[in-house]
């Protein structure tokens, strides 16, 4: 089987996030970036699948030479090779646009990525790739099992669960409890630096959205501290104050 | 021109989410003087179907065709891109419900259109026409702008208010030719695991934890919700020892939520908890030890012994309620 795994370049879950003054990017000085951590499973699920079945797993990033790094993180946990599109990511379907071009043809079998970059929480390229490749798409899927043709998958929906079934080749981003993330080994981090990482340029111009300004939610104001003696006070301050009962 | 708004239905009936859609549909149509369409797709009755009047929709297009019973993400982003061109409508509203998320990025690549996901308010401005989402899980916002002609907003539930704009409504049975491959997704089963009030959608939540002793304890908790007509959470190690289902569990490793009003009873406010919970407009917590970190980032606080405050609580709001 060949795998398509499509990997975010994001800052590190506890990244303190600024933005530069003129609020109009976000500030990259000094931030440390991780592979999104959805994708990681992502990754991890389409590597146990390989394991077992056999095949190959590319990753794939549309992103600027300084996310090369995140790639080769990808390639050292054990993916097979690593494709980057050389182009700022700023517009999910855009970025869409070239994962779409890069797979069409390609014969991949399984396109999986993750439910969400955890930077700008599109929720949006993996289902714009399924449209543009016209394949099927389970989004925020907890779990996937393949035999042979087709593969049975559980997703969430609001208040439950859902098994759902679909023939090969489809797209599917993964949710917690996807798999379970690998730590790179030495041998794995040793082989990455030699492990292909082919390097393609943009053929989508589509860029229909672009974030205009940033900025950080306003501090949090004190906590009001409320006498455990009166406890009925803060269902009046919830009701009056905060209006909310 | 007609806004488009995808009114998703469970078991026959509205979701909430649809009607914060609805709304928020209505007010964007009113500053350009247009009316708002909203698509049903799956079997509802009329009655229902008429509710849609009730939050500024004229028409209703209803896909009501059995072939639609179970949800599928290609079928129903054909019927929906088929009503948009039907009605020549330039900008769709949808929810970013679990739905929303398998369908508006799939409609948004057929109709070349920019998608703003997890919109918090109505656009600032229409030209251009820039709407305001949250970024980095909550630590940021940022403003997008959208330059195609076709526009999709995926709203965030919770974050616009639902209020009745009666309008006369037309309801339009549409049967759009979707070819037979597109139904290329099929659901097997479906385990729901919520109680009365979906946790994910819930306006009010009322959570507790370790400090509840143990599952004998839940009475008050569960009074409480019932009175405020909340949903019942959890900590992970409450879920972890069997006191309460695994579905309840919010945080890192659970489910993330952003309802208006989050009280967290018994709980000490780890950082992995926060992580599901943080985005909820009002924190409110009660906590014997003072030192806790939920205080922190809460916005009323009671410091005192759960096993005397919440059953006053309960109290309280039935008075509150009963004098209302
Ligand atoms: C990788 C990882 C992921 C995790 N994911 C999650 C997650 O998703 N969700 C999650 O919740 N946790 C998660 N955790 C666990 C988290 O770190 C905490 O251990 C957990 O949230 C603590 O649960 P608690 O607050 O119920 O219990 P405790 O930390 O034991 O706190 C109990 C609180 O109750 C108070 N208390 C005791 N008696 C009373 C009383 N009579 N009245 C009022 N208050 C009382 C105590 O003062 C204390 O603050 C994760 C941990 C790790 C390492
Ligand atoms: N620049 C990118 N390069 C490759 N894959 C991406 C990129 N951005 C997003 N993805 C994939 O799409 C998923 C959803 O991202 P998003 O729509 O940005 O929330 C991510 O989890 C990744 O798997």
């Amino acid at each position: 089987m060949k795998f398509l795994v499509c990997i975010s370049h994001v800052p590190d879950t506890t990244t303190k996030i600024t933005f530069t003054p003129d609020g109009k990017a976000f500030n990259a000085a000094g931030v440390q970036f991780i592979i999104n951590p959805y994708d990681e499973m992502a990754l991890t699920r389409a590597l146990e699948l390989k394991e077992a079945q056999g095949g190959t797993v590319t990753v794939i990033n549309v992103g600027p030479a300084t996310t090369e790094p995140t790639l080769r993180k990808a390639l050292a946990i054990g993916a097979d090779d690593a494709i980057r599109v050389n182009a700022e990511p700023t517009d999910a379907l855009f970025v869409a646009g070239e994962i779409a071009a890069v797979a069409k043809d390609a014969g991949y079998d399984i396109i999986m990525g993750g439910r969400e970059s955890i930077d700008y929480n599109g929720c949006q390229v993996m289902g714009m790739v399924a449209e543009f490749l016209e394949l099927p798409s389970v989004a925020i899927a907890t779990k996937v099992d393949v035999s042979g043709t087709t593969a049975t998958l559980e997703r969430e929906i609001d208040g439950g669960k859902e098994i759902v079934s679909v023939n090969l080749p489809f797209v599917v981003s993964a949710q917690k409890d996807f798999a379970e993330p690998r730590i790179p080994n030495m041998r794995g981090i040793m082989s990455a630096r030699t492990k292909p990482l082919k390097v393609v340029e943009p053929t989508v111009s589509l860029k229909p959205t672009a974030s205009v300004a940033f900025q950080n939610p306003p501090p949090k104001s004190e906590c009001k501290m409320i006498s455990a003696d009166n406890p009925e006070e803060l269902i009046q301050l919830l009701h009056t104050e905060a209006k909310i009962i | 021109m007609p806004l488009l708004v995808y009114a998703e239905t469970w078991d026959g009936k509205f979701k909430k989410p649809s009607f914060e859609a609805m709304t928020y549909a209505y007010e964007l149509a009113k500053t350009t003087n247009d009316t708002v369409t909203a698509v049903v797709i799956g079997a509802a009755g009329d009655d229902e179907l008429k509710r849609a009047g009730e939050y500024g929709c004229t028409k209703v297009l209803h896909a009501n065709d059995a072939k639609y019973a179970s949800f599928c993400p290609s079928a129903y982003t054909a019927v929906i891109a088929d009503c948009a061109t039907a009605e020549n409508a330039k900008t769709i509203v949808f929810s970013q419900t679990y739905s929303g998320k398998s369908i508006a990025p799939r409609l948004a690549a057929k109709l070349k259109a920019g998608l703003v996901s997890g919109a918090i308010a109505l656009p600032s401005s229409t030209q251009p026409f820039v709407v305001r989402k949250k970024c980095f899980s909550g630590k940021g916002f940022t403003d997008v702008q959208v330059s195609s002609d076709v526009k999709i907003i995926a709203v965030f539930p919770n974050a616009h208010h639902i209020t009745t704009n009666t309008t006369a409504l037309t309801i339009q049975v549409v049967n759009p030719a979707v070819a037979d491959a597109q139904f290329n997704t099929k659901v097997n089963e479906v385990k729901k695991t919520s109680g009365k009030i979906v946790l994910t959608e819930a306006d009010l939540v009322v959570s507790a934890g370790r400090g509840m002793k143990g599952p004998e304890n839940w009475g008050m908790i569960e009074d409480l919700a019932d009175a405020l007509g909340a949903a019942t959470a959890c900590s992970k190690p409450v879920a972890d020892m069997g006191w309460r289902p695994h579905h309840e569990h919010v945080g890192q490793t659970g489910i993330t939520i952003s309802p208006n009003l989050y009280i967290a009873i018994g709980i000490s406010g780890a950082i992995q908890h926060l992580a599901g919970i943080s985005s909820s407009k009002v924190i409110v917590v009660i906590n014997s030890d003072k030192e806790a970190p939920f205080f922190k980032i809460a916005d009323y606080g009671i410091v005192g012994d759960a096993f005397q405050i919440v059953p006053k609580l309960t109290e309280a709001v039935k008075q509150l309620k009963s004098s209302h």
